[in-house]
């Protein structure tokens, strides 16, 4: 029987995997106690969270002078962290929607987890756009209502308008795909539960799913639609990040090439990021038979390719800058490379153009801890890459006079921690109680798709 | 007087060559109950495409025209105001909006006629036929009056592709 579906290729998951040890596996992480590592991980994160929730709190109360910003600096710290963390959704989205319609079969170990990562990424970046209105409490003005204020409606001309509508859409349909997507196999959960509570709690959540075919053909189409909708959206999330920027008339900002250059470094900083992830779930949650060194493998060669962008992108700017006469552009990039911000310029530098060229090798692909230790390099230095654009392109300007120095207050950096916090915590929470791995789609994925395993 | 069918496989391949064999001797499939989308069993079943596509288009228009009359609306009619020096109705700056809202509408609109049309919902019981399909097994589903049902032919095909069990329930309705 098995005999004519033999592949040539490598399987997709090892362990000699059937339909019901991967149902037993998956959602066996749910039953089980959780390692060590995860209460670890876990409880790091929650701190973090503290921390960040406690900040977050006194310059809310006491205001946004809590921060280093000054006259001249008027944008740095949050608006780094804001386009960090919104880069860092979108490998989530590729793995998802782009992979899908490329009919990369891979994708089917990590997409779920990727997509959570999504969500919870594009959370944490929503957050600092509305601290950094001051009054987080009149946030609903930026939606465009009828009210008694003139009506007094949002600037569509704005680039910060866009943002929030692209933000928004992006979320909602984020979590959609990614709910959409775990309906089935809540539904297997349901199905394996033992007590009541969990009965009840997945019922709910599973909306009644039989397993119907005829629901199957339509669902099929409905998630081939949203991944269509998706890849398009998520090239424009980042490419209205940067019109916030491109849009402008700063040197150094005021660039055609920042769309491309930005939505490339947010699939390279979001890889990294799932790596870094990955890397830690695979083992707090035994999970190197789904998640094998031949994804790791994968994800590392996006990321030579994207870091390659990443690094003509840094060229082209040096480049036009000279190119264009304008001494303004001129003196910009120069005062990145040999002004005083030239240490974060030259880690930006050091992290995203030469740590990608490890992944040459194999040695280095394959072996997990070079590889998480790298792609935590890439975070770094994509962090700081947003913070090179923003603050060098700002704190010296037109007037000399008023050239200051930026240095983050701290609140601001227990702010970043928090966000971090919240971003690990809902990540271990998610990896806790729901299926990490998505079943229906890895079942769907076997070379013997049947009950044995191919030991018929 | 309905009679259900209820026949089970352990694995996708007998489940499509089954339903192709039950359709071809003129039994009336219900459904299929599997634990993924299974390739090539839209066709056994003769489900034609789904009309979702369609669906999504139309929510995707309905989306672009709110955001670009929505913004033309408000920036030029309703109340407009000298941003810049720039024309009341700026439409190259209305569209990344306008995108955004059409890939909202078009998203929302389809899940949403999805969920209506297959009664996902939450807070909805499923209908069981066999146990186990979001597990490891592939159920199959043939609904017949009784008196026109052959049921020595349908146990005939069921053993022919290796069938792991097979029932009849009857349900007056």
């Amino acid at each position: 029987m098995a005999d004519h579906v033999k592949s040539i290729r490598e399987p997709l998951v090892h362990g000699n995997k059937n339909l019901k040890t991967i149902t037993d596996d998956v959602v066996g992480i749910m039953d089980k106690k959780p390692t060590g590592l995860w209460w670890v991980g876990f409880f790091i994160a929650l701190s973090a969270l503290a921390l960040g929730i406690v900040a977050v709190s006194y310059q809310i109360m006491t205001g946004i002078g809590t921060w280093g910003l000054n006259k001249t600096v008027g944008w740095a710290f949050d608006i780094t962290n804001f386009v960090f963390w919104v880069g860092i959704g979108h490998a989530g989205t590729l793995i998802s929607a782009i992979l899908f319609l490329f009919r990369q079969k891979w994708r089917t170990s990590i997409n779920r987890s990727a997509e959570a990562m999504t969500i919870f990424a594009v959370m944490c970046a929503g957050m600092f756009p509305i601290i950094h209105m001051g009054r987080p409490w009149m946030a609903y003005w930026m939606f465009p209502y009828p009210n008694t204020r003139g009506p007094l409606w949002v600037n569509f001309r704005s680039p910060l308008a866009w943002d929030v509508f692209a933000i928004l859409t992006y979320l909602i349909i984020s979590a959609v795909f990614w709910y959409i997507g775990m309906i089935p196999d809540l539904a297997t959960v349901r199905d394996r539960a033992k007590t009541r509570i969990k009965k009840a709690v997945f019922g709910f959540l599973s909306f009644g799913w039989s397993g119907s075919f005829k629901t199957w053909h339509r669902y099929e189409t409905v998630y081939g639609l949203l991944a269509g909708l998706a890849a398009p959206l998520v090239v424009s999330v980042h490419t209205i990040v940067s019109f916030d920027f491109a849009t402008s008339a700063i040197p150094g900002w005021h660039t055609t090439t920042f769309p491309p250059y930005f939505v490339a470094g947010a699939v390279f900083s979001g890889f990294a990021m799932v790596l870094t992830l990955l890397i830690i779930a695979r083992k707090a949650m035994r999970l190197e038979e789904y998640i094998t060194v031949k994804h790791i493998e994968n994800m590392t060669k996006v990321i030579i390719l994207t870091g390659g962008i990443v690094t003509l992108s840094y060229a082209t700017e040096f480049f036009m800058a000279w190119y264009s006469g304008n001494g303004y552009e001129q003196f910009v990039f120069l005062n990145r490379a040999m002004g005083p911000f030239a240490w974060a310029y030259w880690i930006m530098v050091g992290c995203n153009l030469i740590t990608p060229q490890f992944f040459w090798f194999k040695k280095i692909r394959t072996n997990m801890l070079m590889v998480f230790i790298l792609s935590i390099f890439i975070n770094i230095g994509m962090w700081f890459e947003r913070f090179v654009i923003i603050v060098t392109s700002l704190h010296r300007d037109f007037l000399p006079s008023s050239w200051v120095m930026y240095k983050p207050s701290y609140v601001e950096i227990a702010t970043l921690i928090g966000s971090f916090g919240l971003f690990f915590t809902l990540f271990m929470l998610f990896i806790r109680f729901m299926p990490i791995i998505s079943i229906g789609e890895v079942k769907s994925v076997l070379q013997y798709k049947g009950r044995s395993g191919g030991q018929k | 007087m309905k009679i259900y069918f209820v026949v089970s496989f352990d694995n996708e391949y007998d489940l499509v060559g089954a339903t192709q064999d039950f359709r071809n001797n003129g039994f009336n499939i219900l459904d299929a109950y599997t634990p993924y989308a299974v390739h090539g069993l839209d066709k056994a079943m003769g489900l034609k495409p789904s009309r979702l596509s369609k669906i999504c288009f139309g929510f995707a228009f309905i989306g672009l025209t709110i955001g670009l009359y929505g913004q033309y609306w408000i920036s030029a009619v309703n109340w407009p105001i000298n941003i810049g020096g720039k024309p009341w109705n700026s439409m190259p700056g209305f569209l990344p909006i306008a995108f955004e809202t059409t890939v909202l509408f078009a998203g929302l609109g389809t899940v949403f006629t999805l969920l209506w049309r297959t009664g996902i919902l939450p807070g909805r019981k499923p209908k069981v036929y066999a146990p186990a399909v979001t597990d490891d097994v592939f159920a199959l589903v043939i609904t017949e009056e009784t008196n026109t049902f052959d049921s020595e032919k349908a146990e005939n095909i069921s053993t022919k592709y290796h069938s792991i069990e097979w029932h009849e329930k009857l349900e007056s309705e």
